[in-house]
C-alpha cells in the first residue's frame, strides 16, 4: 500500500495559499522607510529585472481581463457597433427590465439546477470511486484510473460527436441497436426535451468524475494509516472502517469543494450546454443557460445589449457568490479559504 | 477467516464497479474509432455498432488523399498548440517567479491584480468588443492564440506557491552573492528546481490549446483557412444541422465543401483526439500531480 501511494503521488498534497490578505494588511517588511527615497530607488533598480519578467504577464492580464471591464456599461446602453461603446445612447435599465420580463428566470433556473445536480451526482460518484480505488489491490487499478480520467481531456466538440454516435436518430447506437433489439421504436433524441436533463448530467459526470475522484483519492491517501490499523486490530470490518473513519475524515474536503462549486453556481460549462445538444432549438427550454444565452444574443441573434445585460447580471451575482462561498469556507477552515 | 472473506468480497465488488466505470468511460471513444473504420454503406444501413459487418479504411485514405483542407486544419492545430504553449509557459513562469520573490516592492498589489481576475470578469460581451474593435483580431492567427488561453491566474498562483515552497530564498541569495544576474538566477537556479510544476503547467496549457474550439468559433468568421481541427469538426456539425433544418437543398453557401460521409466525419473526430490518446500514457502521472496540487482550490 505504502509503495503504491508514493508511486502515484510523489508530491505531497499540501495546501496552496494563492493569496493571503494578511500579507497586504500586515506586511512583514516596511518598504518605504524613513531613510528616504534614495534607498527605495536603489531597491527599485535592484528589482528592475524582476519587474521586467512580470511585465508580459501583466500586459496580457491588462488586455484580456482589465481592458474589457469598462465595456460592462454596454448593459446600460442601446449598443450599436458603429457608434462604439461610449457613443451609443444610454438605455438606463431598459435592457434589464426586458431581460427579467423574458428569459432571465429560465436561464437562471437552468444554470443553477444543473449545477446543483452536477455537484450532488459528481460528489457522490467521485467519493465512491476514490474509496474503492484507495482500498483496491488489483493490478488493474492503474487501468481503472487512466480510463476514468481520459474523458476529461476530450474537447466538447468531440464529446458532441461521441454523444451523437449514440443518440443520432438515423444511425445512432441506441436507436439502431439497443432499442431495435427490444423491438422499440427509435426516439428522436435531439428534439425531445424530457431526456436532456439526464443526458447532460450523465455526460458531465462522464467528463469530470475522473478528475474530482483524484482529488478525493489524494485526500484519502493522506490520512493517517494508524487509525485503520487500530480499527483492524479492534476487529472493525472494511465497511465499518469506511463508514467510521474514511467518510468522517473526508467531510471537510467535501464541504470545501462543495462551497467552492457553489461559488461558481452562476457559471456553466458553455461547451457542454452548447455543443452536446448540438445547439438544437427544440431543446432550448432545458439546455439554455446564462452562458449560452449570452453567446447566442451576441453572435447569433445580434442582440448585443440584451446579451450584455445577461452577462452583467452573471458577473455581479457570480462575484457576490464567490465572495460569499469564500466567507463560508473561511468560517469553517481559515487555511482552505482562497483569501 | 471472516475477515479474509470480507476482504475478498470487497475486492470483487470493487473490481466489478471499477470495471463498469472504466468501460463506460472509454466505450464512447472506442465506438467512434470502430465507426471510423466501418464501411460507409454499412454505417448508414445498420448505424454505429461495435461489431460492424464490413470494415474499411476508406475514411482515412480519403482524409489523407483528398482532404487538403483537413491536413491544413490539422497542421493549424499543431502550430497553435506549440506556439501557444511556449508563449503561455514563458509568461506564466516569469510572472509566477516575480510574485514569489519576497522582497519585491509592490508584490502584494501585484498578486492581488492577478488574483482579482479569478473573482471577477467582464464576460463574453465586453471581451468580444475589446478584441474585435480595439485589437481587430477577427480572422487572424492572433484570434486562436490570444483570447482567454494565453495565461490564467490560477496557473500563475499555483506556480507561484510552488516557487515559494520549493525554491529556498537562501539559494537565490547565494546565487546573487556569487554575482549571477537576476535573470540568470531565475533561469539557472529557480527554473530547474521548479521543473515538475513547469511540466504540469505546460501540459495544462497544451491541452487547453489543442481542445479549444471557441476562439475559432467566435473570432474566425471568414478565415476558414485558419481553422483548427476542432473548428473544422464544429463546422461540420453545424452544416449538418443547417441542412436538416432547412427545407431547400439548394444551398451553395454551406461552407467548407460538402458534408463528408459519416465514416469520414468519425475519422476526423478520431484524428482530433488521437494526439491526446497517444501522449496520454506519458503525461498521465504529471497530469494527476497537477490536479492534486491544484486540488482543493480547483
Amino acid at each position: 500500500m505504502g509503495d503504491w501511494k508514493e508511486d502515484f503521488f510523489p508530491i505531497p498534497h499540501f495546501h496552496i495559499r494563492p493569496y493571503d490578505l494578511r500579507e497586504i494588511f500586515m506586511p512583514t517588511e516596511n518598504i518605504a522607510t524613513r531613510q528616504g527615497k534614495k534607498k527605495s530607488f536603489q531597491k527599485f533598480k535592484k528589482y528592475l529585472p524582476i519587474y521586467l519578467m512580470a511585465f508580459p504577464g501583466f500586459l496580457y492580464l491588462f488586455i484580456n481581463n482589465y481592458m474589457p471591464l469598462p465595456g460592462l456599461v454596454v448593459a446600460f446602453k442601446t449598443y450599436s457597433a458603429r457608434l462604439g461603446i461610449w457613443g451609443s445612447p444610454w438605455a438606463g435599465l431598459a435592457n434589464f427590465k426586458y431581460l427579467f420580463a423574458s428569459d432571465a428566470w429560465l436561464i437562471t433556473r437552468n444554470t443553477i439546477l444543473y449545477n446543483v445536480a452536477f455537484i450532488i451526482v459528481n460528489t457522490i460518484l467521485s467519493i465512491f470511486v476514490a474509496i474503492i480505488l484507495s482500498e483496491l489491490t488489483s493490478p488493474l487499478k492503474k487501468f481503472y484510473q487512466s480510463s476514468i480520467l481520459l474523458p476529461f481531456l476530450v474537447s466538447s466538440v468531440i464529446v458532441s460527436y461521441l454523444v451523437f454516435a449514440f443518440l443520432s436518430s438515423d444511425n445512432g447506437f441506441i436507436n439502431n441497436t439497443i432499442l431495435k433489439h427490444f423491438g422499440m421504436k427509435g426516439i428522436s433524441w435531439y428534439s425531445t426535451t424530457k431526456y436532456w436533463p439526464f443526458i447532460l448530467i450523465f455526460v458531465n459526470a462522464w467528463k469530470s468524475v475522473g478528475y474530482s475522484s483524484i482529488i478525493y483519492l489524494a485526500t484519502i491517501l493522506g490520512f493517517d494509516r494508524s487509525y485503520y490499523e487500530a480499527a483492524t486490530i479492534d476487529g472493525a470490518s472494511k465497511m465499518q472502517q469506511i463508514t467510521w473513519i474514511t467518510l468522517p475524515m473526508l467531510k471537510s474536503t467535501v464541504i470545501m469543494l462543495t462551497l467552492m462549486a457553489v461559488g461558481r453556481i452562476f457559471y456553466s460549462d458553455f461547451g457542454l450546454f452548447y455543443q452536446v445538444p448540438q445547439n438544437s432549438g427544440a431543446l432550448l427550454p432545458v439546455t439554455n443557460t446564462i452562458d449560452t444565452y449570452v453567446y447566442r444574443g451576441l453572435l447569433e441573434l445580434g442582440n448585443i445589449s440584451m446579451s450584455a445585460a445577461a452577462g452583467f447580471y452573471q458577473s455581479i451575482v457570480g462575484f457576490v457568490l464567490v465572495l460569499g462561498a469564500n466567507l463560508a469556507v473561511r468560517k469553517i477552515d481559515k487555511d482552505s479559504a482562497l483569501f | 477467516m471472516i475477515k479474509n472473506k470480507e476482504e475478498r468480497t470487497f475486492q470483487a465488488i470493487g473490481n466489478v464497479f471499477m470495471m463498469i466505470f472504466a468501460l463506460l468511460a472509454i466505450i464512447p471513444i472506442i465506438l467512434i474509432i470502430i465507426s471510423s473504420l466501418t464501411d460507409n454503406d454499412t454505417l448508414i444501413k445498420y448505424g454505429y455498432t461495435f461489431f460492424p459487418q464490413k470494415w474499411s479504411t476508406y475514411a482515412y485514405t480519403y482524409v489523407f488523399q483528398s482532404g487538403n483542407n483537413v491536413l491544413h486544419c490539422y497542421f493549424n492545430s499543431f502550430f497553435v498548440t506549440a506556439v501557444g504553449t511556449v508563449i503561455s509557459l514563458t509568461i506564466t513562469t516569469m510572472l509566477a517567479y516575480a510574485l514569489s520573490r519576497k522582497g519585491l516592492p509592490g508584490r502584494n498589489v501585484m498578486t492581488f491584480l492577478v488574483f482579482f481576475t479569478m473573482l471577477f470578469n467582464g464576460g463574453l460581451v465586453p471581451t468580444y468588443i475589446n478584441y474585435t474593435s480595439v485589437f481587430n483580431i477577427k480572422n487572424t492567427y492572433w484570434a486562436l492564440l490570444i483570447p482567454r488561453l494565453l495565461m490564467n491566474a490560477f496557473n500563475v498562483l499555483l506556480m507561484k506557491s510552488y516557487f515559494v515552497t520549493s525554491v529556498p530564498d537562501e539559494i537565490l541569495e547565494a546565487a546573487s552573492i556569487d554575482g549571477a544576474s537576476e535573470f540568470k538566477t531565475f533561469y539557472k537556479v529557480a527554473l530547474p528546481l521548479a521543473q515538475p510544476i513547469v511540466a504540469t503547467i505546460a501540459l495544462f496549457n497544451g491541452i487547453a490549446y489543442w481542445n479549444d474550439w471557441m476562439n475559432g468559433y467566435v473570432y474566425l468568421t471568414d478565415a476558414t483557412d485558419l481553422y483548427t481541427i476542432q473548428n473544422l469538426l464544429n463546422r461540420m456539425i453545424q452544416n449538418i444541422q443547417y441542412l436538416s433544418n432547412s427545407a431547400s437543398l439548394s444551398n451553395a453557401s454551406v461552407g467548407l465543401a460538402s458534408i463528408p460521409s459519416v465514416s469520414v466525419r468519425m475519422a476526423l473526430a478520431v484524428l482530433g483526439i488521437l494526439p491526446i490518446i497517444v501522449i496520454y500514457p506519458l503525461i498521465q502521472n504529471n497530469f494527476v500531480k497537477g490536479i492534486t496540487l491544484g486540488g482543493v482550490k480547483g
